[in-house]
């Protein structure tokens, strides 16, 4: 029988109230009988519509089967058959848009709750099992992967499965890229991440740090002597965006990457770090992304009294996912919509003293089919802050795209591709993630990294 | 891990080590950079390519030790290893094609003065140098400048050595003397390279700077390196570090190079209470 309730089971998670004084995981995970009873909600309906919400097409149906029959072993088997990174997309992925948009326990009541169980069934597996994956028998090919992030994690783990030597080319000290740099450690901790990647090595995976490719080693290089058949471009959207307003150099405005990376990457929150951060009293995060809220939570956990999402749109059009903003508020979060920054304020020494702002109001949606903010006339103001966060966006780094000839890329900077398997103007390079659609999400990288480890082998194959 | 093959103590502050680092080696060209780690919990610093060999797969760096992350690369043995080095980063110095040329270093920026100095001798330039310290004792890289210069000049503050005075004081007697440069070079503290930067505006020669602000990743991901030049916004770090001087602007510099002062000084005194310590 079914469990019949609209609402799903309830996860835990810290207080907010003590959370946003420590980097520990904020939410908790399900305990195996909430996990079974929230399985019970699936109706296993016969159309099975949240398979086609998913990107990399998890058989979403089945694995929760497997759960509502304690079998939690046998739904991780179905799980990593589609997903290379189930703990990590439990976690990150915008399921309210994907699969959990689809479920027809949704359309009255709240969806099944399919992230937290998929979370719960890798986390399992994680506690449990002793089982190292197996390295597959050697097809002889090497494929060079470059760029850890999601989607080169992907693409190197489907490749490895199918017995290419994989190496994974990443430019900083530690692989993961996105997962460890970027998002902070009460979202995605990063002994998650570690584990992921010693399973792609115990898979066969190579991994190389410290190797900046276009600048250590060309495409060309990799391809013409280094032995490599093919090359798989990951290297995601890291370059920030400014405002280019007045004051974006004084002391005190970072780029979200900057606060980021210092944070979660270097670990400037722990005292044995050697690496700075400067912490402030009142800070403001300029931007409604994902991005935007993690730095704002971490500004918070860093020590800062009054924190503040200042966006110029609505929390409608916010593109943050809902359970992000939820989140900030619980923890103190100030949202300052409706507003944009026009001048950050020297306080006479060179550092941050106030962010100038004018009102905004809607008017008539623009291209992205949002309504276009409009500023209000007469409505300047100061927020005193010593500190922001500009996340505004970022684009793909051109260090390659310089490097490669023939390499097309548009005019924003992403590689081109010819379809969605990541085939470029170049023969054998392939390409996929944010490197490619500009800054997204993780279970698109994912999805990409998986689509081209297909095309990577037809290529290869038939060459 | 990289290995460190040889470490020289060049004077108190200043440290010389060649890294084994055969990739880096390869590619390597003067006026790019390495980031380094020295240890697990240690940071990301940047610090430019002194020198490389290309048959031994080796780069040399030279440091002065100024901060936690230096005193502890400075306490690490030839034969010992450091975490992380990576590179090269950044664009190389222009030095094809100049008849004559000055290259202008303070202190510690000798060391990176130095190998575009030799790059510029090697392409077939009249390379004059001049070099301020603060006193004898700090003198590095002489002979090393000598083997590629035509010309040579110490300057130091105290008159200790050489002759006593800054580095334009010596620029500005060579421009007088009827050298004519088609090129002055700059590598050395902020403050000394705005000054030969607004001595060469007078006379309207065009003047190339090493930058080298707080950095994280080298890459261009974190921004944390951008400076002003002409007006736009640059990344040190792909953009440069090599900028025209003339441009760059230096007050905005100055105060962003000031952003962790206070950190970089409890840091240092940190390590060096810890490093007395264990050698008590």
């Amino acid at each position: 029988m079914a469990n019949l309730s609209l609402k799903k089971n309830e996860m835990p998670v810290q207080k907010a109230d003590v959370r946003n004084k420590n980097f520990n995981e904020v939410a908790l995970g399900y305990t195996e009988e909430q996990a079974v009873a929230e399985a019970e909600r699936c109706l296993s309906c016969k159309n099975k519509p949240c398979i086609t919400g998913c990107p990399v097409a998890i058989n979403i149906p089945a694995f929760i089967e497997k759960v509502r029959e304690r079998n939690f072993e046998g739904a991780y088997e179905i799980l990593i058959k589609s997903s290379s990174l189930p703990a990590v997309c439990g976690r990150v992925c915008p399921q309210e848009n994907q699969c959990e948009a689809k479920c027809v326990r949704g359309i009255k009541g709240e969806p099944v709750a399919i992230g937290r169980l998929e979370r719960f069934v890798a986390d399992y597996h994680m506690a449990h099992s002793k089982n190292q994956p197996e390295k597959s028998k050697s097809n002889g090919h090497k494929v060079a992967v470059i760029g850890s992030g999601p989607s080169g994690l992907t693409c190197a783990g489907e490749l490895a499965k199918m017995g290419y030597d994989v190496t994974i080319f990443e430019a900083l000290h530690l692989a993961g890229g996105v997962l460890v740099y970027g998002i902070p450690e009460f979202r995605l901790p990063k002994e998650i991440v570690r584990k992921e990647i010693e399973n792609l090595k115990s898979l066969g995976v190579n991994v190389l740090t410290n190797m900046v490719i276009g600048k250590v080693l060309s495409i060309d290089e990799l391809l013409n002597e280094e032995g490599f058949d093919a090359v798989y471009i990951g290297t995601g959207a890291g370059l920030p965006r400014f405002m280019e307003i007045p004051g974006e150099n004084l002391n005190g405005v970072y780029s979200a990457n900057e606060f980021l990376t210092r944070t979660n990457l270097m670990k400037a929150y722990i005292e044995n770090s050697d690496t700075p951060i400067k912490k402030s009293k009142n800070v403001a995060v300029v931007g409604g992304g994902n991005v935007a809220m993690d730095a704002a939570r971490c500004a918070k956990r860093l020590g800062a009294e009054n924190v503040y999402i200042i966006y110029r749109r609505s929390l409608e059009e916010m593109p943050a996912r809902k359970e992000e903003v939820e989140h900030a508020g619980e923890e103190g979060i100030i949202f300052k919509i409706l507003t944009n920054p026009t001048e950050i304020l020297n306080d006479g020494t060179g550092f941050v003293g106030g962010i100038k702002c004018t009102e905004m109001e809607l008017g008539e949606p623009d291209i992205s089919g949002r309504r276009r903010p409009i500023e209000k006339k007469n409505s300047e103001f100061t927020l005193e802050v010593d500190c922001v966060i500009m996340s505004i966006g970022t684009s793909p780094n051109p260090l390659i795209r310089n490097t490669t000839k023939g390499l097309d890329t548009n005019e924003k900077g992403c590689i081109i591709t010819s379809d969605r398997r990541g085939i470029t103007s170049r023969e054998g390079v392939f390409a996929g993630g944010d490197a490619v659609t500009g800054a997204a999400t993780v279970i698109l990288a994912m999805g990409a990294g998986k689509d081209a480890a297909l095309a990577i082998d037809d290529y290869i194959k038939n060459k | 891990m990289y290995k460190i093959v040889k470490k020289q103590i060049l004077n108190e502050y200043v440290t010389l080590m060649e890294i084994d680092a055969p990739f880096v080696a390869k590619k390597a060209k003067a006026g790019q950079f390495i980031i380094l780690r020295v240890d697990e919990n240690g940071e990301r610093i940047p610090l430019t390519i002194a020198d490389y060999n290309r048959e031994k797969g080796t780069i040399t760096i030279i440091f002065q030790i100024v901060g936690a992350t230096t005193a502890k690369l400075n306490e690490k043995k030839e034969g010992e290893y450091i975490c992380d080095f990576a590179g090269p980063l950044g664009t190389p110095s222009e030095t094809e094609g100049f008849k004559k040329v000055a290259v202008i270093a303070g202190g510690v920026g000798s060391a990176i003065a130095y190998p575009t100095a030799k790059q510029l001798h090697m392409d077939g330039a009249i390379v004059h140098a001049v070099a301020g310290f603060r006193n004898k004792n700090l003198v590095i890289l002489e002979e090393e400048f000598k083997s590629c210069c035509d010309k040579f000049i110490v300057m130091t503050d105290d008159g200790s050595y050489g002759e006593k005075g800054l580095v334009t004081d010596a620029l500005k007697k060579l421009i007088e003397s009827g050298e004519k440069y088609d090129r002055v070079i700059a590598i050395g503290p902020l403050v000394m390279m705005k000054f030969v930067c607004k001595l060469t505006k007078e006379y309207d020669i065009k003047t190339i700077v090493s930058m080298n602000p707080v950095m994280i990743d080298g890459t261009g991901m974190c921004g944390g390196c951008r400076l002003t030049v002409g007006g736009k916004t640059k990344f040190a770090c792909v953009d440069g570090p090599d900028f025209d001087g003339h441009q760059v602007d230096f007050d905005e510099a100055i105060a962003r190079s000031g952003i962790y002062k206070d950190f970089e000084r409890q840091s240092h005194e940190h390590i060096c209470n810890l490093l007395k310590e264990q050698k008590n």
